[in-house]
């Protein structure tokens, strides 16, 4: 068998296996910072243990670690088989990844040194930046060269996602790192005061947007039909939700700075648009949901199939609650509090995290040729997980709104009824609680990690043929 | 600054925005209205298969959907109307966030300020007797000044207990009420480089001294000519302090920064800055007023 003729499945099982193993990183680190502040004495008095430098720790290694390799991960696997060829650079997919992984490594190492440039969800210094850059452009060529190079001439809607993500992300990262070097590992932002805080909301925004939503929804769109085993529910309907999603999301960011020092006209257009953007958001929810419709039976009978539609469900979820937020009303209340960390893991957790997991449980089974080895020890993990979760983000909501309805409440002299450090001490038993719920979300992946590794071991990695295009083309 | 630097960029967001939204609205009413391809009933499949068995139907686009999406686009142009949002353009209701404060802050005058008003004229040292005040008192204090004196009012290393009757600019209720009002800017020189560090040590030794420790007397007698010439200007000959400076009194074995012998030799070494920050503008003098009223009934 020649090279061409088969699918390049050694960068999706590298991408896979590192999205478990990162994915467990990155959850631990959550579930130690989580019991750090219900506990603060478990920083030990340790620079490198301390909340400040774990929580990007925390946040980069779920996001971009767990969630990158996710998305490497599936869309050099969907570009392959719905474009019927092989990736247009094996040496360029092996850089990607060895680059990727070196980002993250990096990330490890500087964080926990207190190594920062304190942008959030961006904290990484410039030689990394520059290093993200080139494994992104690599990464581009791959993507957008198989594309080129497909079988078929329609391109599926799962790579108009992914397409959609590399490209936005490329320009938001660049844009959003713009700094300059004083030392080889410190910089400066060239943006300045609330132009720096647009930039960084806008990209912060964007890349929730962007990295964990149409990338994420790229993977929806293959798996869940794959693995339900019907027709995507409404070409029509994953067109405008693409086009609207993709052109709505961008202006939404202002709303992360209400009531700051950003004008007000911007603040007003990225509400608008955050509540325009409730509907293209909910288009891919109906789509992936509606794929079932004839074969909602399955979901009685397959854990994997159950874990992507409720994944699909916290979507829908989160991005209702998110432009609910955004309106001004509501900000004033929830900004600063839990209920936006309950929001933003209701997304994770739920969506982004269960996807990727159900994905992987479709993924990687088939790059070894084996049979899941207990779809009894999936089930477990469903439930263990979805618990977790509902924990999790029930006790940040309660949480939230109890800080903010303390902060806000007066006497009937005008002075404020709580001291802050009050309302500190009032959400001790809701981070126990969401301490408890991210210590079971991690338990259910551990569960799996075992549960795949008993499927895979001793067993040999798959080569995969590339099947002519069925139908008329 | 001001939020646009030409009329170009107003014109620029109010048009882009407008296009935008009217845009969206072109396009879903494209996307609803045109027909399948199929004339029958029945949802036929795009006609493409990828990857041996992905299809997709070509379902029309779920109604209820269709009208969320439009009800939120009439919703936003309502909202660009009457609020800002399309460059300079002030929207109809006049809305600023400045202007939401303003409104709010003079509800909160008029509802509350009565209440304050009413203690104005009355002595402090009586009000520090007063229920009412003191309650009032008691949750300003809790709201403003913990972070920094502690829940308890006892203070912190580099900020003063308000407990104890050591008082660095005056404990007396004017005194107490002008130091929250004005704020208080305490600054002690850095003698390093002016004296030797032996001179520094010698001084240290007097200062101990003089807050009745035990030191060897003759490096104390040494620091106590080094104090007269250096430090009495501030401290007073007799080290008891003076509030003009905010100097403090040495003589009571209270130690603002820390009163081990290493912490007094960084104190002459490298001088301390206090800053405690004015409130009058923030505050108003009617609740300042009650608020010197409590932190002087807390001296023990």
């Amino acid at each position: 068998m020649t090279e061409s003729s088969t699918y390049n499945y050694k960068v999706v099982r590298q991408f896979a296996i590192m999205t478990i193993i990162w994915g467990i990183v990155g959850m631990l680190v959550g579930a130690v910072i989580a019991a750090q502040l219900a506990w603060p004495a478990l920083n030990f008095d340790v620079p490198w243990l301390s909340f400040g430098r774990l929580r990007p720790l925390h946040t980069n290694a779920v996001i971009f670690a767990f969630g990158g390799c996710a998305l490497f991960a599936t869309s050099y696997y969907i570009v392959q088989r719905t474009c019927h060829v092989r990736l247009c650079s094996d040496q360029l997919a092996a850089f990607t990844f060895w680059g990727w992984q070196a980002v993250i490594v990096a990330a490890a190492i500087t964080l926990p040194l207190g190594i920062t440039s304190s942008k959030e969800y961006a904290e990484l210094e410039w030689p990394i930046d520059v290093l993200i850059t080139i494994v992104w452009v690599a990464y581009a060529y791959v993507f957008f060269g198989t594309i080129v190079k497909r079988k078929i001439k329609h391109i599926y809607v799962a790579n108009w996602f992914f397409a959609a993500y590399i490209i936005t992300i490329a320009v938001l990262h660049i844009f959003n790192s713009l700094a300059i070097p004083v030392g080889f590992l410190k910089s400066y932002s060239i943006y300045a005061g609330v132009q720096d805080a647009m930039v960084q909301w806008w990209y912060g925004h964007n890349a929730v947007g962007f990295f964990l939503t149409s990338g994420f929804l790229g993977m929806m769109y293959y798996f869940i039909p794959k693995q339900a085993g019907r027709p995507v529910y409404s070409y029509r309907l994953s067109i405008v939700h693409f086009w609207a999603l993709t052109f709505t999301y961008i202006w939404a960011g202002p709303h992360h700075l209400h009531y700051t020092a950003l004008p007000d006209w911007a603040q007003s257009l990225g509400m608008v648009m955050s509540i325009i953007l409730l509907a293209p958001s909910w288009g891919g929810m109906i789509n992936g949901i509606m794929t079932l419709s004839g074969a909602w039976h399955k979901l009685r009978t397959d854990p994997v199939l159950r874990l992507l539609i409720v994944s699909l469900s916290f979507y829908g979820m989160s991005t209702f609650e998110g432009p609910m937020m955004s309106i001004k009303t509501v900000n004033a209340l929830s900004h600063y509090t839990d209920w936006t960390i309950g929001h933003v893991h209701s997304g994770a957790l739920g969506w982004v995290a269960f996807i990727s997991l159900g994905c992987m449980y479709y993924l990687i089974p088939r790059l070894y040729g084996r049979e899941i080895y207990s779809v009894k020890l999936i089930e477990v993990h469903f439930w263990v997980s979805t618990i977790g979760i509902v924990i999790y983000i029930v006790a940040m909501w309660v949480a939230g709104i109890m800080q903010g309805l303390m902060w806000r409440a007066v006497n009937d002299d005008g002075t404020l009824t709580y001291s802050f450090v009050e309302s500190v001490e009032a959400m001790h038993p809701f981070y126990v609680m969401r301490f408890l719920g991210g210590v079971l979300f991690l338990l259910g992946t551990l569960i799996m990690a075992y549960n795949l590794w008993k499927t895979v071991a001793g067993s040999k990695p798959v080569t995969a043929s590339i099947p002519e295009p069925v139908g008329a083309h | 600054m001001a939020d646009f630097t030409s009329g170009f960029w107003s014109w620029f967001i109010g048009i882009t925005t407008a296009l935008s939204i009217i845009g969206l609205f072109v396009f879903l009413i494209k996307y609803s209205t045109r027909k399948s391809k199929g004339s029958s009933d029945e949802i036929e499949t795009m006609g493409h298969i990828w990857d041996g068995d992905l299809e997709e139907l070509n379902t029309p686009l779920p109604r209820w959907w269709l009208y969320m999406f439009f009800i939120t686009l009439v919703w936003g142009v309502g909202y660009l109307i009457f609020y800002p949002g399309l460059g300079a353009y002030a929207g109809i209701l006049g809305w600023t966030q400045v202007k939401q404060l303003e409104a709010e802050n003079q509800l909160a005058n008029e509802t509350f300020g009565p209440l304050y008003e009413q203690y104005l004229n009355t002595d402090m040292a009586v009000l520090a007797k007063d229920e009412g005040a003191l309650k009032i008192g008691e949750r300003l204090y809790a709201s403003y000044c913990t972070t920094c004196h502690g829940s308890d009012g006892r203070g912190a290393r580099g900020y003063p207990n308000l407990r104890d009757d050591d008082w660095l600019y005056g404990g007396d209720p004017e005194a107490i009420k002008t130091t929250i009002m004005q704020g208080r800017q305490g600054a002690m020189p850095p003698w390093e480089g002016i004296l030797s560090h032996e001179d520094i040590f010698n001084v240290t030794s007097y200062v101990e001294q003089l807050s009745g420790r035990q030191v060897d007397t003759m490096h104390a007698s040494l620091g106590g000519d080094i104090y007269k010439t250096n430090c009495a200007l501030c401290h007073g000959e007799d080290g008891k302090g003076k509030y003009m400076f905010g100097a403090p009194d040495l003589t009571d074995d209270i130690w603002l920064y820390g009163g081990s012998q290493k912490k007094i030799m960084e104190s002459i070494k490298q001088g301390r800055n206090g800053n405690m920050p004015p409130h009058k503008e923030f505050l108003g003098e009617a609740k300042i007023h009650i608020l010197a009223a409590y932190i002087y009934s807390l001296t023990e």
